[in-house]
């Protein structure tokens, strides 16, 4: 089917659907180039429907940065929901990207964002969809080479058989090397094999095919053997040392989705160190944008978009070294105008509460949110996110006084050697925020608890750590909705089955493979969907493979274990991982790196790139030899 | 925040394309941005959750297309009829198309309630047998009462009915012209006539010719 053919089958099935806006394209700026115009044309793909890979960041940002390229052009694939898939299944219509209407097989690229783990059966849906085949190794020199980048990647071992080529790290520098490869190896009429051997060159890609994984008697990984010369071990994550100029061009749909706004990125990474958090761990080192780059991208973006809401997106806002002088200056810029600006991922502390008052002004007061993340200070501790309780109730007043109504409380429960008595300080400190909204607003009050479940990620000191046992997480559940009842309090959590999948799938190895295909042909999908999610489907595939899926989240890992993701290297030593480790056994807590370098391992791995890129455009100390003695930095953004 | 002043226009814009599968709370939006994107400063409403004033005419259901859909709104300042209808061409997204642009007086009936009627062209799929169907405007016309349910409600769809006409088009694809009534309360809705019709929604594209106000008759 061509893409005219395409077009004329959606405009009878399109009428039948749930939310056609989702299947059109043709938004307001979208970039169509023609085809026969680019030399290389990239399919840039969410593993999920519109409504979320929308406002994905990442993709927005390989979209714009390709599109500039006049031998590049990049459209963009999301997935269909159940009932327009069955719609096209039988109308026999392949995916196709929205821009062109092409079928997804026609382009050379296509390039899969993969930030979260319970997208894996998704894109197996997305390959079956396009007709290409599932697996890498039976795909032909005519189908796309299929690349997959995001932070899930940092362990590709699961979906390693279905990945040409993972993209590990900042997506900037390694999507145009990749391109580049892709239009030489056209140009040279080779087969697929020199593409992949081209690829594992490029710093931060990695081609699975050209490594084989072996193991023991007992089923641990022995070891990752390079099969090609261009095949090295370890694979370092590729950084952007700077960030370049943030996307200011958004598409803006024609339907409403999650997060319809401009996002601007104000910094990446985090010092903080909360041994819990990929993110925080995978994306050092920490990198800011100017105030004024910032201020200049919000204008630009209003402009292009007309949104009335822009975020200002980091891992930790309050960090930002000068985010005193940013909320006041967009206060002052688009304080007129009715803009909305979202400022996620502050810290507990009374000066979070003065930044959001800033922002909104005195309009309309939404919820409030603080992450506490553990239950009891000892937990807190344990993790590297040392809040006081008092510092919860005593922001809480502020928060409360200052004219907001509802609080969101997240927490985590299942952390190491946690207990029913450490969760149901959960519930005691969610009922005494309440009670301070009592105090200074009376029976407006309200609380929200959001509770997920700790799952131990690959590349963080916790990493050797066992998931919390079924039962355990069941019974701390069931405490919290014991205690968490009554009026103004509200509780949610997530389904334990969730977390199991999306454990298994962080924790895995490369058999996981047989795994992960299985479940999608026993109907699993949208498994990040909590009404959706086939658990079933799951076990039966862990069985049909003869894998025990408690192998993977329910034993600690000896230190010495070669671990599944040890050969990605995420900039990290393995030495201060496990010296981290230790000292979240000895409850002992580090200070934001910022203030004291604790050596992690990205200086000396990216020695010549800070070499290059020296002062403030990283966090980091200058020099690569300054581990743990340089003096502490005086911040002004601090209390 | 205190915004006393504020100047009324109206505009005719039709809805076309992918633009056809925006709902109506969606275009809402999409006309917000585009009046941000035109920079001309929509006047918002007074209280806890002032929100822009735009008012349409009449929803128009999720996948029609239309000629000329009406919409009255209020801009904090005045500006020339020609700035607003250059402005907002230049900013609306593919789907929207600035048909004419007019100054309302601030003491006008409001928009939805001056709506009476709306004209519809339905076009037919090649595989619809017209003779049938012939016959079947005939029967509608003719009947006296035409009892249909809708979300759980029952109601007499035949008086909503104020026109309609089968029209073969010849080498053109035949078309169904209607005109039905569009009052608060009394609005009759285009495939509710193609379903008692018996035709398959599928095989028809609908589109909105024209929204019929009071003051400008039948």
């Amino acid at each position: 089917m061509n893409a005219t053919d395409i077009e004329n089958t959606l405009h009878h099935i399109l009428p039948t659907v749930e939310r056609p806006g989702r299947y059109t394209g043709g938004e307001l700026n979208q970039i169509v180039k023609p085809w026969d115009s680019a030399s290389v044309r990239v399919a840039l793909a969410f593993p999920d429907i519109y409504d979320l890979g929308m406002p994905n960041l990442g993709l927005a940002i390989l979209y714009d940065l390709l599109n500039r390229r006049d031998d590049v052009l990049a459209e963009r694939v999301y997935l269909p929901w159940i009932d327009m898939e069955a719609a096209m299944r039988e109308a026999r219509i392949p995916l196709y990207a929205l821009e062109s209407k092409r079928p997804v097989s026609e382009f050379d690229i296509l390039g899969v964002s993969l930030p979260y783990e319970t997208l894996y059966t998704n894109l197996l849906n997305l390959l079956d969809l396009s007709g290409i085949p599932l697996r890498a190794a039976e795909r032909a020199n005519d189908d796309p080479l299929v690349v997959a980048g995001g932070h899930a990647t940092f362990n590709p071992e699961p979906m390693a058989d279905f990945i040409d080529a993972f993209a590990i790290g900042d997506g900037e520098g390694l999507i145009t090397d990749i391109v580049d490869a892709v239009r030489e190896w056209k140009n040279s009429g080779s087969p697929r094999e020199a593409l992949l051997r081209s690829l594992a060159r490029i710093e931060g890609v990695y081609v699975p095919s050209l490594y084989r994984v072996t193991y023991d008697e007992q089923g641990l990984p022995e070891i990752v053997e390079s099969l090609a010369p261009e095949a090295r071990t370890p694979i370092l994550k590729r950084i952007c040392p700077e960030l370049p100029p943030p996307v200011t061009r958004f598409i803006v749909p024609y339907i409403d989705v999650v997060q319809n706004r401009a996002a601007i990125e104000i910094m990446r990474g985090c010092t903080r160190g909360c041994r819990f958090c990929h993110a925080g761990m995978v994306t050092r080192p920490v990198r800011e944008r100017a105030v004024d780059e910032i201020v200049t991208a919000i204008e630009e973006a209003l402009a292009q978009t007309g949104y009335e809401e822009v975020a200002l997106l980091s891992l930790s806002s309050s960090d930002y070294d000068e985010i005193l002088d940013l909320v006041r200056e967009v206060g002052k810029r688009f304080g007129e105008q009715r803009i909305n600006v979202a400022l996620p991922s502050l810290r507990i502390e009374s000066v979070s509460v003065d930044l959001m008052e800033l922002l909104q002004g005195s309009g309309r007061r939404g919820g409030f949110t603080l992450a506490p993340e553990a239950a009891s200070e000892r937990m807190r501790r344990l993790i590297n996110k040392p809040v006081s309780t008092d510092g919860v109730l005593s922001t809480a007043r502020e928060i409360y006084s200052r004219g907001w109504q509802t609080i969101k409380l997240y927490f985590m429960i299942g952390h190491p050697s946690e207990t029913l008595d450490d969760v149901r300080e959960i519930a005691r400190l969610a009922k005494a925020v309440l009670t301070e909204g009592r105090k200074a607003i009376g029976g407006r009050a309200k609380v929200n608890v959001g509770v997920s479940t700790f799952v131990p990620k690959p590349h963080t000191p916790l990493q050797w750590v066992a998931c919390d046992a079924a039962e355990q997480v069941e019974a701390k559940q069931h405490l919290l909705s014991r205690e968490l009842r009554g009026k103004g309090l509200k509780l949610s959590w997530n389904d334990f089955r969730e977390t199991m999948v999306e454990a298994w799938l962080s924790r895995g190895d490369r058999r996981l493979g047989e795994v992960v295909l299985e479940a999608w042909r026993r109907g699993a999908r949208f498994d990040a969907w909590q009404d959706q999610l086939r658990y079933d489907a799951w076990l039966d595939a862990f069985e049909s493979a003869g894998l025990d899926p408690a192998f993977y989240t329910h034993r600690d890992r000896a230190l010495d274990e070669l671990l599944p993701w040890d050969h990605i290297d995420a900039g990290l030593k393995k030495s201060f991982l496990i010296e981290d480790y230790g000292w979240s056994l000895e409850d002992r807590t580090r200070v934001d790196c910022r203030d004291e370098c604790f050596a992690c391992g990205i200086l000396p791995k990216f020695k010549s790139l800070r070499r290059e890129h020296p002062g403030d455009v990283w966090e980091c100390p200058e020099s690569g030899k300054s581990a743990g003695n340089s003096a502490p930095v005086e911040r002004e953004s601090r209390t | 925040m205190t915004q006393h002043v504020s100047f009324r226009y109206r505009v005719a814009f039709s809805k076309t394309d992918a633009m056809r599968y925006t709902s109506h709370l969606d275009l809402q939006r999409t006309w917000e941005r585009t009046f941000r994107r035109a920079r001309l400063p929509l006047a918002f409403t007074q209280g806890f959750h002032p929100h822009p004033r735009l008012v349409f005419a009449a929803a128009l259901p999720l996948g029609l297309t239309a000629d000329e859909e009406l919409m009255d709104l209020w801009l904090r300042e005045h500006v020339s009829l020609q700035h607003l209808h250059d402005a907002l061409s230049e900013s609306v997204p593919a789907g929207l198309r600035l048909v004419a642009a007019e100054v309302v007086s601030p003491t006008a009936p409001s928009l939805p309630h001056d709506v009476i009627a709306a004209e519809y062209r339905v076009s037919l799929d090649r595989s619809v047998d017209l003779d049938a169907l012939a016959t079947r405007v005939a029967a509608l016309l003719a009947a006296e009462r035409l009892e249909r349910e809708r979300r759980g409600r029952k109601y007499d769809l035949r008086p909503l009915v104020e026109a309609l006409e089968l029209m073969n088009g010849g080498a053109e694809v035949a078309a169904l012209r209607m005109r039905l009534a569009s009052r608060p309360s009394a609005t009759g809705r285009a495939d509710e006539v193609l379903d008692a019709l018996g035709l398959d929604v599928a095989l028809c594209r609908s589109h909105r010719t024209r929204l019929v106000l009071a003051a400008t008759g039948t």
